[in-house]
């Protein structure tokens, strides 16, 4: 029974709502410079190409490294999608602490970014992993501090069903001054996360080539596209999850949870667009700095209970 | 024709390749890809990479150093891909055809599937070559 939840909810469902979300990204890029923007089923048709296209092997590469650290990422965006989804849902009982599982499954993603970067015997992919390296130092500690306010609102629950029924009981955390404290400072790592604009250092197109990818072609290409366009879904809905009370599918509570959704698409979007690309330097200050100030008040003002 | 070849002809994905121009195809490239051309709508993108490029679009005049270096991209570029000559000189080596450092056209080099001519092409002629290389490879030309 596992196992069709892994595949329908984690993989199919998952995958094909994070390829709307990248088409609603890629358009709402294009309205916002007055462009027409691509057709709906242009991420599929990458996709597909890219899954059609000859895979290279560099000669200096370690080759099976090269070729599982895609899948490695992919791995863990299904695990964690399905972990949200049977919380969401309530679909099985899930287990306590599965919150921390998702925390370490999520960081995983820019960790196979990072590996195959190394693996691939590059220059220019080891200087995009070392950036991914720093990047990931950077924004994971405002994270974990802004995931620590809803556990703390809720009574230290460490499961997300939990957190979910208090937020059904006593409204959702981002009506209170410390859920939206928190919420900003974690917008801001899903940005760093995502690898979007004033953050894709790591992937900086116009200075490293592609950083990490540029060795990589065809089949595993896609697989990183792909794990990319799912994390474009799955981090928004953790958030919506830990801060916004999830998603509802009954009745006019459909709107209301898709409302949620493009809400926290279209401001990652909005600052994607309205943004130039940040030193590593100054994303480490940004994020050591302000953000961890913001996530460390959000967790004060949840201590003492606003 | 195959569903790969059709997924390619929706998303190809180019690279731009000077090989000793002037720049001003260069830009003439890069205006394709403005608001005002757009050609995202057809589902290209600039790629960074010849690793990620179905389309090596190519301008100038291919003189003796930059050849081997077109050379070797092109053996890099993951199949199937597409190559496009864009402006005179890469057609016919335009006003540098008696130079010392052009011995050949860049058709002698490597095959070439579609020519743009032009000194500069205007964007509007790099966009209807595209249109008739995607024709040319569905059969429909």
């Amino acid at each position: 029974m596992y196992i069709v939840y892994l595949i329908v909810y984690g993989l199919i469902l998952t995958a094909v709502l994070g390829l709307v979300a990248s088409w609603i990204d890629r358009k709402i890029t294009a309205r916002i410079q007055y462009r027409k923007g691509p057709p709906f089923f242009q991420p599929w048709i990458d996709i597909v190409k890219l899954l059609g296209k000859e895979t290279i092997i560099p000669s200096g590469a370690s080759k099976a490294v090269f070729i599982i650290t895609p899948l490695l990422g992919f791995g863990s965006v299904v695990m964690v999608s399905t972990l949200l989804w049977a919380n969401n849902n309530l679909l099985f009982n899930s287990f306590l602490g599965d919150i921390i599982v998702v925390i370490y499954l999520l960081a995983i993603p820019s960790i196979a970014i990072m590996i195959g970067g190394f693996a691939s015997g590059n220059p220019l992919g080891r200087i995009g992993a070392s950036r991914e390296m720093k990047l990931l130092l950077g924004y994971e500690l405002p994270f974990i501090l802004a995931i620590l306010v809803p556990i703390i609102k809720s009574g230290f629950a460490l499961k997300l069903a939990d957190i979910l029924s208090f937020q059904a009981q006593n409204g959702a955390f981002a009506l209170q001054a410390s859920g939206i404290l928190a919420l900003v400072a974690a917008v801001l790592c899903i940005q760093a996360k995502l690898g979007l604009v004033p953050f894709d250092i790591a992937e900086a197109e116009t200075e490293i080539i592609a950083g990490p990818m540029v060795e990589y072609s065809g089949a595993p290409l896609a697989v990183f596209r792909l794990t990319k366009n799912m994390l474009l879904f799955t981090l928004p809905f953790f958030l919506i999850i830990l801060f916004l009370g999830g998603f509802n599918f009954d009745g006019i509570h459909i709107l209301y949870s898709v409302l949620k959704y493009i809400a926290i698409l279209l401001i990652i979007t909005v600052i994607r667009n309205t943004n130039p690309r940040l030193r590593i330097d100054q994303a480490m200050r940004f994020f050591w700095g302000p953000v961890t100030g913001i996530a460390v008040v959000a967790v004060v003002l949840a201590v003492i209970g606003w | 024709m195959s569903l790969k070849l059709r997924a390619l002809l929706k998303s190809p994905w180019v690279f731009h390749l000077s090989t000793g121009s002037c720049n001003n195809c260069d830009i003439e490239v890069l205006d394709c890809l403005t608001p005002r051309y757009d050609i995202e709508r057809f589902g290209m993108l600039l790629a960074p990479s010849i690793k990620h490029a179905d389309v090596l679009l190519i301008t100038g005049s291919c003189n003796r150093k930059s050849v081997i270096r077109l050379k070797r991209l092109y053996e890099q570029a993951p199949q199937p891909c597409l190559v496009v000559a864009i402006g005179e000189c890469s057609m016919s080596r335009g006003m540098f055809i008696h130079s010392y450092n052009c011995p050949v056209p860049l058709d002698k080099i490597i095959p070439v599937n579609a020519y743009i001519p032009g000194c500069p092409p205007k964007p509007e002629a790099i966009i209807m070559g595209a249109v008739k290389l995607i024709q040319k490879v569905k059969g429909t030309l």
